[in-house]
């Protein structure tokens, strides 16, 4: 473990600061990517973790701001980095793949034309060499006849192909580093397996350090090695696929949890959460999880640290569950 | 559940549905100067034939594409079948005219997927849940307030609420709303189309068990139209699974998840991601689901299907049963 890590968060704080005041997106998140690990990001809507995801990449808009941390990437404070120096590492070094393939990729240009773009934007190569990159990463993510396929305009390609070519090039530079944010949640499970397949090699193949940001926490048990399960902008637990998955010690990990289907009696009601996840604007006072958890009581009207455990695992709560198995 | 007593409730015999593009202008120029352009057609739903018996909740599976949602619609009277016959109780739906037609479309409603969509943003929730069930007599105007407040308490919803516009709520209570709207005219059979995939994990939970508890208090029927797998293995009794335009299989719940008989839903049950799979290898059915536009002759999950023969190629495989209420159209099964 004496190699650098691929990201190390520290205290990241990024808020909107909005006519209605100011929404803490993220709020205090610290997190390590490993070379050649998988973390994932676990959290319903609203929870931060694609904020969390945009501001490493610095991709926070107004009236968003990163207020307060550091992203230590390969030596450098990606915070603080200038944006000149930033747009270096973007695409090249750290890449993302959005939700939306469609949203991502230019619809009036060929796939050709964009992966050369992106080539040629980080290296100084020819074109025709530039034209055998793009190839070999289509043919890296399993897009049949790159040759051909580089022809084509996003439209011609399906949501899985689509999706691929974006990760593709997300590829092309070999980054230490690859943010997902929800790439599969819009494709059909089969296209899914697919591409989870192929996520997995390249990040084992090419040690890069991988972000996937999800909800789904099926997904997440075959995928990840660590798990950062995010609530109203906090990590509110944080350790291996396993622990967290097998003896969830937070509340609110042990509520996702339990209203899995597959953790239920079949046909019987689902164990559910009650109530709804806060608005950021105006959160409950201490703990955000107060009002939806059964063991919130006058204690939770502080605001619970991030403390580590003895099993290597950090849990935002007063009252963790001893860690016991099951749901 | 299968052996039913007395006609089910809803049953669809060899229903397709066509659609047709019609050619434009320049295309039929074209033709008049011997271009042989054609008319495009997909075939959403090819002859399918299924029976949901009164009580029971029918879970149809299949990815984006392959006819689900066309066949829901089809039940609940939103399009018409090009060829077959959607009986209801026992009586063809397109036989029947006037207060009796009006009357079984009301017995169908439907819940769709998007909660953001599916209600009209300058409609009052009052409104949206009471307009239908005083449009067609079933309360009068002065009593509509206190029905719906009685809807809106059923499905969990505050019924101060009802003055509100549907932005106001958030993608659970909005789903909530549209299920009140769909109970409001009292109907006996709800299609629901991947009714909580558009939710956050949480609430997908209160949803699922809402749908439980109507089921049981109001008798509902369901045909519960999903992509997620582990979501109709918890409240479904019988599963059909679809392949472009066809049911491939059919088959009791716990049936099918322990003894899937079809080449694709075997590939389906071992690509989606299960909580005590950890760092699987994960492992994929090759290509993807063909265009409807021009899908492959014989049986259509050939060009993917890992035990494909050359009778495959050729000939498309007929439903057959295999099991107590199992039906699977696999040439695998038939040794001669």
């Amino acid at each position: 473990m004496s190699e650098t890590p691929a990201l190390v968060v520290e205290d990241l704080r990024t808020w909107f600061f909005t006519r209605l005041g100011v929404a803490k997106a993220v709020d205090g998140v610290s997190f390590t990517v490993r070379r050649g690990q998988v973390l994932a990001l676990v959290g319903e809507s609203g929870c931060g973790k694609t904020v969390t995801g945009f501001s490493i990449m610095r991709l926070v808009d107004p009236p968003g701001r990163i207020v307060d941390g550091r992203i230590l990437f390969q030596g450098d404070d990606l915070v603080r980095v200038p944006a000149g120096r930033m747009r270096q590492f973007r695409g090249a070094r750290i890449a993302m793949i959005f939700q939306d393939p469609m949203m991502t990729l230019n619809p009036v240009l060929n796939v050709e034309t964009q992966m050369v773009e992106a080539v040629l934007a980080h290296a100084t190569v020819s074109r025709s060499e530039a034209r055998r990159r793009a190839c070999e990463a289509l043919g890296l993510v399993g897009i049949p006849r790159p040759e051909e396929r580089l022809q084509a305009y996003p439209h011609q390609f399906s949501g899985g192909m689509r999706q691929r070519v974006a990760i593709a090039i997300a590829l092309l530079h070999r980054p230490e580093l690859i943010i997902a944010d929800e790439p599969t949640t819009a494709l059909d499970v089969t296209i899914q397996s697919q591409i989870l397949f192929e996520a997995q090699r390249l990040c084992r193949e090419m040690g890069t350090g991988l972000i996937w940001i999800t909800h789904d926490l099926s997904v997440v048990a075959g995928l990840a090695d660590e798990i950062c399960v995010m609530y109203a902008g906090r990590i509110v637990e944080r350790g291996g696929v396993d622990e967290v998955l097998d003896r969830p010690r937070h509340p609110y990990t042990r509520g996702l949890l339990g209203s899995v289907p597959s953790r239920n009696v079949r046909g019987q009601p689902l164990t559910q959460i009650p109530g709804m996840t806060p608005s950021l604007l105006s959160l409950p006072e201490g703990c955000a999880f107060r009002q939806r958890c059964p063991r919130a009581d006058e204690v939770c009207l502080e605001s619970p640290e991030l403390t580590m455990g003895v099993d290597g695992r950090a849990i935002r709560c007063f009252h963790p569950h001893a860690g016991e198995a099951g749901t | 559940m299968s052996a039913a007593v007395g006609p089910p409730l809803v049953e669809l015999r060899q229903v397709s549905k066509r659609f047709v593009t019609p050619l434009d202008l320049a295309a039929r120029l074209a033709n008049l100067l011997g271009a042989g352009v054609r008319e495009e057609v997909v075939c959403a739903v090819d002859r399918v034939s299924l029976a949901i018996a009164p009580g029971e909740v029918v879970g149809l599976v299949g990815e984006s594409g392959c006819g689900k949602s066309t066949l829901g619609r089809i039940v609940a009277h939103l399009l018409r079948p090009t060829a077959g016959a959607a009986l209801q109780r026992g009586r063809d739906v397109t036989s029947l005219t006037g207060t009796e037609a009006q009357a079984a479309a009301l017995a169908v409603q439907m819940i769709f997927q998007d909660p953001f969509a599916s209600l009209n943003p300058r409609m009052r929730v009052r409104d949206i849940v009471g307009e239908a069930p005083v449009a067609h007599g079933l309360v009068s105007p002065q009593e509509v307030d206190a029905y719906v407040d009685e809807l809106l308490n059923r499905v969990g919803m505050d019924p101060s609420y009802r003055r509100r516009y549907p932005h106001q709520f958030s993608g659970g209570q909005r789903q909530r709303i549209g299920i009140a709207r769909a109970l409001a005219v009292k109907p006996e059979f709800l299609v629901c189309d991947e009714p909580i995939s558009a939710l956050d994990v949480s609430i997908q939970a209160q949803v699922l068990n809402l749908f439980m508890r109507l089921r049981q208090d109001l008798g509902l029927t369901y045909l519960f139209i999903s992509h997620d797998l582990g979501v109709v293995r918890h409240i479904a009794d019988r599963v059909a699974v679809m392949y472009l335009g066809r049911i491939v299989e059919e088959a009791p719940t716990e049936e099918v998840f322990a003894r899937p008989n079809h080449p694709y839903t075997q590939a389906l049950l071992t690509a989606v991601p299960s909580l005590d799979q950890r760092r699987r290898r994960f492992t994929a059915i090759e290509g993807e689901i063909p265009s409807p536009l021009s899908p492959p002759e014989g049986c259509t999950f050939h060009p993917r299907c890992p035990h494909a023969m050359p009778r495959c190629r050729t000939e498309p495989p007929t439903l057959k049963p295999i099991g107590p209420g199992h039906q699977s159209a696999c040439h695998l099964n038939n040794d001669d």
